[in-house]
């Protein structure tokens, strides 16, 4: 008797609100490098949809192509994934979910597939406000194709092969800002508690949510004085506050001081909690977004946290006027219309 | 009296002894561009049309939104044929800029309309002139300023109505049609018309032989442009997702999709929509998503030209490697580059056939009228979704964009292939799932769609190598027997796909190939090559990979000719890959100057070729 209730409580604690384990999101092993920030945010994805319980057959995974586009192999298998082309994940990602819009979309992107090659089309899916989780796992360098400089490389910064950058980087939140994205995040690989809050609160927000992650690069970019570096983002990143993601039906009551903490309320009825650390901050703001991010970058400070919000702009979907029922589960009756409306479309040919 | 002038004497009293000329001849109205005009060449050929006259029309415009000179031609042919008239019959001149050209161009003893503004350049006295008053008429007319320089164009419509015999009942019919029965504009326009009708039976004398006159023609018909008719055949096709980038002559393709999808796909009481269409930010993005929404499961399409196909080359090579259904019309323009955007070609056969890096070949449909652009638009969706593959149709500039006078659109006739998809339950009771496995043999697998709720629903789509479950493999073996299975579903593909056309005569010894837009040149040609007492078999190809009757079309007759209209004879190349053996018995016959094929250069060159 005594074995049952042990295993009945074991099995409850070992599974989410769907019934599902941790390792029903588990993904292939892995094939980047040992010590890649990619795994990293890989684990977290999947820890934050395991913690939200989210149906793991209702997410897609896209991605471009580069090391951060393969790694939507190493996370949940279960659901269907997408390794397109080098900076068209956008587009992808567009058609799948405008015509599902049961579908939640993963994407996972590096610097060089959103910030060099895909800057097009990733400025354009912040204007059309796809819902989906836009991962750019900036290490400002090219991995596959052995160690090239991304457009996000510091100005300066030395490469073995390559030399010395002599261009300033594109700034991934900033550019994202400037398209009016209305989820605007940075983070660190080597802060997994933020990154996975991050990527809670982007699964619930109904529109395109941007996280820009330093995923340092082990093999071609971890050198002390590389902003995209291990020893460089635990020396200078700076959150701007403690984010802590709480669902709809945590009841979770913590006592903050007043004015420590701001609370958003996301699209589902969940919640973001930001409490304040070293400054006053509200994320609502889009011109002192912006600021921030000039200033931080002036300082060489890694600022990380949620940068900026804005839950009233309209989704892909809303704007198109679609009906409730995902396109693609329409039958032919809804698909093809009558041979009466062809007879009146004609008439006005004769 | 010189030489030349008697001679052209004699041409006009040769003309005119032959009597009147009933319903035979070709018209060219010479405007500015953005002048207007299409609203008076659209009320003259809808109103000729009603009449029961076989018309066709094509505009050939400049790339150039206002000030460049334009040509609207309507052919009306008591035969029906439809095709391009080398010769022009009659000028209505209406821009001084092109003014003498345009009269060069006539044929001899033709008739030339122009505004008496104009002074009558070169000595072309074979031909009867009539002045029109257009200023005087207008100033008579007094319409509204604002409205003054758009209503001009009617000058000619009434003085052609006139001179002509079209009914001016049925250009009243016309232009309620264009205005959509609001009778203010069609009031307006008409006092115009019908004054200017007056002015020219009372002041001129008949003095040319064309008449037009009304037909009893027993069969139902409709004049139509290939985009809208392409655009109809998607929406009857179901249609579900398709984006687009602005491009002639495609646009027009899109234009009637948002035009039409409105009101034939809204639920809810007519606002909310079962489709979706974007206007992407290049053609990149616009293929993209379409593959992305035929990943997903929706019936998916885009449409271009020439340098948008350029610019899919990427994700048709991935949907074609990934075998994801999409549909991609290529309204062909002339290449090679930006080329000459508003003429007409067929130049992107053997790019779309082949499109994409590594070893590609792609379905291709070619639609030949009006009435295939609509069936061959449902039926791409059928087939890409049946073969999980992109599927091109090819039209051009001139089947696209210009009026073809049609038999009605017809309703599709087989409810719709959805082709290899596994739900839930099939899952359940399969146990088991790989994406590229060939359970049938023909070469097409299975696929889920994103979103099915089975554990065993998942897969890993990819342009990379894969082995059968789509995981990534760099193996030789797997590598090989994917694409040879990917060979075998194209060789299953022709199943599907609309047969070739036959058309035979007694005691042919030559046989004629062609595709697309050239069909009624085509046709044509054969009547004239009949009269000089050449017998012709005609293949018409509306698809690719060919099919087995083409091959036997070729070896069955001793000569073949390959018409078409790109320079390098793209057609007759993929045949003579296909049937090395016939090789040198096939003959191209191909001109690509931007202007569609008449059926007098194709008798001509094709007798020429015979040593006729």
């Amino acid at each position: 008797m005594s074995t049952e209730v042990k295993n009945s409580s074991r099995r409850a604690s070992k599974t989410n609100l769907i019934g599902l384990s941790r390792a029903d999101y588990k993904g292939m092993p892995t094939t980047l490098c040992q010590g890649c920030g990619h795994n990293s945010i890989s684990s977290q994805i999947m820890a934050a949809c395991y913690e939200n319980s989210i149906q793991p057959e209702k997410i897609i995974k896209v991605s471009g192509i580069g090391c951060s586009s393969k790694s939507p192999t190493y996370f949940m298998s279960r659901s269907h994934g997408f390794n397109s082309l080098h900076g068209r994940m956008p587009s992808i990602a567009t058609g799948a979910v405008v015509v599902n819009r049961e579908l939640t979309a993963i994407g996972v992107s590096g610097d060089g597939d959103t910030a060099s090659i895909g800057i097009g089309q990733f400025i354009h899916l912040l204007r059309r406000n796809l819902p989906m989780v836009y991962i750019v796992e900036n290490n400002g360098v090219y991995g596959l194709t052995k160690g090239q400089f991304s457009a996000t490389a510091d100005k300066g910064q030395v490469l073995k092969k390559i030399g010395e950058n002599p261009f300033l980087p594109v700034d991934v939140c900033m550019e994202a800002l400037v398209a009016n994205c209305g989820f605007v995040a940075r983070s660190f690989a080597g802060d997994p508690k933020q990154v996975k809050e991050l990527i809670k609160a982007a699964l619930s927000f109904k529109g395109t949510a941007v996280l820009d992650i330093i995923s340092p690069c082990v093999t071609f970019n971890n050198r002390g004085e590389s902003t995209k570096s291990y020893a460089w983002g635990k020396e200078h990143a700076d959150p701007i506050h403690d984010v802590t993601y709480v669902q709809s039906f945590d009841e979770i009551e913590v006592e903050y001081g007043p004015g420590q903490t701001t609370k958003v309320e996301m699209h589902d009825g969940s919640s973001l909690r930001l409490q304040k650390l070293k400054r006053d901050y509200d994320p609502c703001n889009r011109e002192h977004a912006m600021l921030l991010l000039e200033e931080t970058r002036a300082r060489k400070i890694l600022v990380t946290g949620l940068i900026y919000i804005n839950k009233d702009q309209p989704s892909l979907q809303e704007v198109e006027d679609l009906v409730d029922t995902p396109l693609t589960k329409l039958q032919e009756k809804d698909l093809r219309p009558s041979p009466e409306s062809l007879m009146e479309i004609l008439e006005d040919y004769r | 009296m010189a030489e030349t002038t008697v001679a052209i004497e004699e041409s006009r009293q040769a003309t005119i002894d032959r009597g009147p000329i009933y319903n035979d001849f070709s018209m060219v109205v010479a405007t500015i561009n953005g002048s207007g005009s299409q609203t008076s060449n659209m009320a003259i050929i809808r109103a000729l049309f009603r009449m029961g006259i076989p018309v066709s029309g094509k505009n050939l415009f400049p790339s150039n939104i206002q000030g460049l000179p334009t040509w609207f031609t309507i052919r009306v042919s008591s035969d029906g044929f439809t095709a391009r008239r080398e010769t022009t019959e009659i000028l209505v001149a209406m821009n001084i800029t092109t003014f003498a050209e345009d009269i060069e161009n006539l044929a001899p003893g033709g008739v030339c309309f122009y505004s008496d503004d104009f002074s009558v350049p070169g000595n072309r006295e074979d031909i009867t002139y009539y002045p029109m008053p257009v200023r005087k008429l207008i100033k008579k007319a007094d319409p509204p300023k604002a409205l003054r320089d758009y209503i001009t164009n009617m000058v000619y419509v009434g003085v052609l109505s006139e001179m002509l015999g079209i009914e001016i009942e049925e250009i009243r019919r016309a232009l309620e049609t264009h205005f959509q029965f609001n009778q203010k504009p069609v009031d307006l326009n008409m006092s115009v018309i019908e004054l200017a009708a007056d002015w020219a039976k009372e002041n001129y004398e008949k003095s040319d032989p064309y008449f037009v006159r009304r037909e009893q023609n027993p069969r139902d018909r409709i004049l139509m442009d290939g985009n809208t008719a392409s655009a109809l055949g998607a929406i009857y096709g179901g249609v579900t997702f398709a984006a687009w980038y602005p491009i002639t002559p495609a646009s027009s393709l899109a234009d009637a999709l948002e035009e039409y999808l409105p009101q034939l796909r809204c639920q809810d009481g007519g606002c909310k929509a079962t489709y979706s269409i974007i206007q992407a930010e290049d053609e990149l993005a616009a293929v993209g998503m379409a593959v992305g929404a035929g990943w997903s499961g929706a019936r998916a399409m885009t449409s271009t030209s020439g340098p948008g196909i350029a610019l899919m080359a990427e994700f048709v090579g991935l949907a074609f490697q990934a075998e994801i259904p999409i549909v991609i019309w290529d309204v062909q323009r002339m290449g090679p580059s930006t080329g000459l955007p508003t003429r007409t070609s067929q130049g992107d056969l053997l790019f779309v056939r082949f499109l994409g890096a590594g070893d590609t070949q792609h379905v291709v449909l070619l639609p030949g009228n009006i009435n295939e652009c609509f069936e061959f638009g449902w039926k791409a969706f059928d087939i890409a979704e049946r073969l999980q593959t992109p599927i091109f149709v090819l039209t051009d500039l001139d089947l696209g964009m210009n009026l073809w006078m049609s038999d009605p659109l017809e309703f599709p006739d087989q409810p719709m292939d959805r082709g290899k998809i596994l739900t839930e339950e099939d899952l359940e009771r399969l146990g088991e799932f790989a994406r590229y496995r060939d359970v049938d043999g023909d070469g097409i697998t299975y696929r889920t769609l994103p979103g099915t709720e089975h554990p065993l629903a998942a897969y890993f789509t990819r342009g990379t190598g894969h082995d059968e479950n789509a995981v990534y493999s760099e193996c030789p073996e797997h590598w090989e027997a994917n694409m040879e299975r990917l060979w075998r579903k194209h060789e299953t593909a022709k199943q599907y796909l609309p047969s070739p056309v036959i058309e035979t005569m007694e005691n042919a010894q030559i046989g004629l190939i062609a595709y697309g837009s050239t069909d009624p040149a085509v046709q044509e040609a054969r009547a004239r090559l009949l009269e000089e007492d050449l017998s012709t078999d005609y293949l018409r190809i509306t698809a690719l990979p060919f099919a087995d009757e083409i091959k036997e079309f070729v070896r069955n007759h001793e000569r073949v000719y390959v018409i078409e209209m790109n320079h390098s004879g793209q057609m007759r190349q993929l045949l003579q890959l296909e049937i090395p053996d016939q090789a040198l018995k096939l003959q191209s016959i191909r001109k690509d100057n931007g202007l569609p094929l008449s059926a007098r250069w194709i008798a001509t060159t094709l007798l020429e070729a015979e040593g006729e």
